[in-house]
């Protein structure tokens, strides 16, 4: 094998090492980096929902975090007192509500464009947030707790429990398998194919005589329910919803992590949110400072890096194997 | 706009207002959601002129509001007056205002929104940290100056304090000077001129970059100008800057991006619904100004004031 053969693999072995790494980790780790690698693995649902948006259609929703918050909140609000849900009921709930949620907004943020989509996906997040937050329905601003893991039990077969952290944690992987796999399947047939030409040219695709809005919405309610997902997921780890669910900084977070492992490449959202974790985790016990850093960091990535971690990579390999 | 608001709606919540609103409630409310209108436009002016003419979406806008009220706090604890801190502030802020210019955002106009978007989310990070480490995370009052410390009655039972006139008042000074700014001289019609045809001013041999640096520079003086007004009314605390930017995200998005008089008219608009809102359904007013922007968007998504 030649040098250079192994290096335009090595990209797919690095891809079998990590999944290896992450299908084993349980049994290296303590409890606690099983669970914090549990709630990494729910953003990293989350993130590459909005890539679907912001990496292949072309669209920087800076509101993402409502889908999230109306997912974890249609499990909290579904849960009984003293007994749990049914993950078969309440799971598809969620991803319904904010496929709604999705639905409405979309309908009215679609027909702007540029830096006013950003403003008003922003304004609309806000919206849900103050619904959440003024309203008594999710118990205000100290929000809900959801005191029984969501039972995924049929009948008197139970596959899996939830309760505890290694099987939570191996369900939270396989679903990341699964979206991933998913937007992989749904980005290569034509709908998928539709978006990324929106994004590449609009114009040239409305001329086209694609209905263009109705796709984007379509695009949109897709990332919703997804975020969704991935909001029931955090909601159903972490046994308990509060407003910050859907607060401004959690958009901002989750793009942050979409944009550093680099929008609209496959695996970059998931680099993106095991980054931009694993460092907060790291820096905020060693420094009381950490947000100050990350910004810092932030605003030299931008001026010195445009493109973000993953196109860094690229332009690496591109300058070591010419 | 929390403490804003909740001082308002601290005060809407006095026994008989909400039940009976008579001609002199009604009056105060009035002048409250005016108060809290022009409020708005200081900082949404800045915001929509550089959205405008930069064509950059500044989320660090409201970062330069919290900036100001700090200011305020840390300045006129150091020198006894309000009326000292905000001139001093004023020259910070304009200084500020062109370095971030001069070392930041100068690199971002050929940039994506996105980057934008990043980067100045990061300085949003920066500032409240550096807040935080400089002053700290507690809440902060600001004492109101001696010579504004007055009400005046509007009514057998109903006062209205001076110092929100006066911030009205001031308000509206700026509003008419910078009409006469934008409208009526050179620097103005370069600026109109930018904001339609970037490669066309430059091309007639007008320095685009220091021209940009102004209005950066403006901008981020009128935000701190509308933080150090408010913070002896709505207390200094941090996030305040995050909350008001995202209402002036809906300011700008209501009157049209880069146009001042839209501004003026969204900001009025968003006061009264806001206002009101607390009064007549208090549940629900965080959300009326959204509703509200929604309708808008419905009927003329490129807003009110759209350029063409």
């Amino acid at each position: 094998m030649t040098a250079s053969s192994f290096a335009a693999r090595w990209p797919s072995v690095l891809l079998l090492a990590a999944v290896a790494l992450l299908a084993a980790f349980p049994w290296l780790g303590a409890a606690f980096y099983t669970e914090l690698v549990t709630k990494i693995m729910i953003m990293a649902i989350f993130a590459l929902s909005l890539d679907l948006l912001v990496g292949y259609t072309g669209l920087v929703s800076f509101g993402h975090a409502a889908y999230f918050g109306v997912g974890a909140y249609t499990l909290a609000l579904m849960s009984p007192k003293a007994a749990p849900a049914s993950l078969w009921v309440s799971l598809p709930a969620s991803m319904l509500a904010a496929g709604v949620a999705a639905l409405v907004v979309g309908v009215f943020v679609l027909r702007t464009r540029g830096i006013y989509f950003i403003m008003v996906t922003l304004a609309f997040a806000q919206m849900f947030y103050f619904v959440f937050h003024d309203t008594k329905l999710g118990g205000g601003s100290d929000g809900r707790y959801v005191n029984f893991k969501p039972s995924a039990a049929i009948g008197g077969f139970e596959p899996f429990d939830l309760g505890r952290p290694v099987q939570a944690y191996y369900v939270v992987l396989l679903i990341l398998a699964m979206v991933f796999a998913f937007l992989r399947l749904l980005l290569r047939s034509p709908f998928g194919r539709a978006l990324q030409g929106i994004r590449a040219n609009e114009s040239r695709m409305r001329s086209l005589g694609f209905p263009v809005f109705r796709y984007k919405l379509a695009g949109f309610v897709v990332a919703g329910v997804l975020a969704g997902l991935a909001g029931y997921l955090l909601a159903a780890q972490s046994g308990f919803v509060n407003p910050e669910l859907l607060s401004w900084h959690q958009s901002g977070n989750v793009l942050l992590m979409v944009i550093l492992g680099g929008s609209g490449t496959a695996y970059g959202p998931i680099i993106g949110a095991f980054a931009l974790l694993l460092m907060e985790e790291l820096f905020s016990s060693l420094t009381r400072h950490w947000q100050l850093w990350l910004g810092s960091a932030i605003v030299a990535l931008v001026l010195f890096m445009p493109g973000g971690l993953s196109r860094l990579h690229s332009r690496l390999r591109a300058r070591f194997l010419s | 706009m929390a403490a804003l608001r909740s001082s308002r709606s601290a005060r809407s919540r006095s026994p008989g207002r909400i039940r009976r609103v008579d001609l002199a409630s009604f009056l105060i409310q009035l002048l409250n959601a005016l108060q809290y209108g022009l409020l708005l436009f200081l900082v949404a002016s800045g915001l929509t002129l550089i959205f405008g003419i930069m064509g950059i979406i500044n989320l660090a806008h409201g970062s330069f509001y919290m900036i100001g009220a700090y200011m305020a706090f840390a300045l006129s604890s150091l020198t006894g007056s309000l009326a000292w801190a905000i001139v001093l502030g004023v020259i910070v802020s304009v200084l500020l205002g062109a370095f971030l210019e001069w070392a930041l955002f100068s690199h971002l106009y050929r940039r994506d929104h996105l980057e934008q978007v990043l980067l100045t989310y990061g300085l949003i990070l920066i500032f409240e940290e550096l807040r935080s480490i400089v002053i700290g995370n507690d809440v902060h009052g600001v004492a109101i100056p001696a010579l504004l410390d007055h009400a005046i009655a509007l009514g057998p039972t109903l006062t209205y304090p001076v110092y929100r006139l006066f911030m009205s008042g001031v308000c509206i000074v700026l509003a008419a000077g910078m009409y006469w700014l934008i409208q009526r001289t050179r620097i103005g019609m370069m600026i109109r001129a930018g904001a339609s045809n970037r490669e066309m001013v430059e091309s007639l041999g007008i320095n685009i970059n220091l021209l940009y640096r102004l209005v950066f520079a403006l901008g981020v003086a009128l935000a701190a100008f509308a933080g150090m007004l408010a913070a002896p009314v709505s207390s200094v605390y941090p996030g305040m800057g995050t909350q008001v930017l995202i209402v002036c995200f809906v300011v700008v998005v209501i009157g049209g991006i880069g146009s001042v008089r839209g501004a003026l008219a969204a900001a009025l608009l968003i006061g009264v619904v806001d206002t009101f809102g607390k009064v007549f359904v208090p549940e629900y007013a965080g959300v009326a100004v959204y509703i509200l922007m929604a309708a808008i968007l419905l009927w003329r998504p490129e807003g009110l004031f759209r350029r063409a």
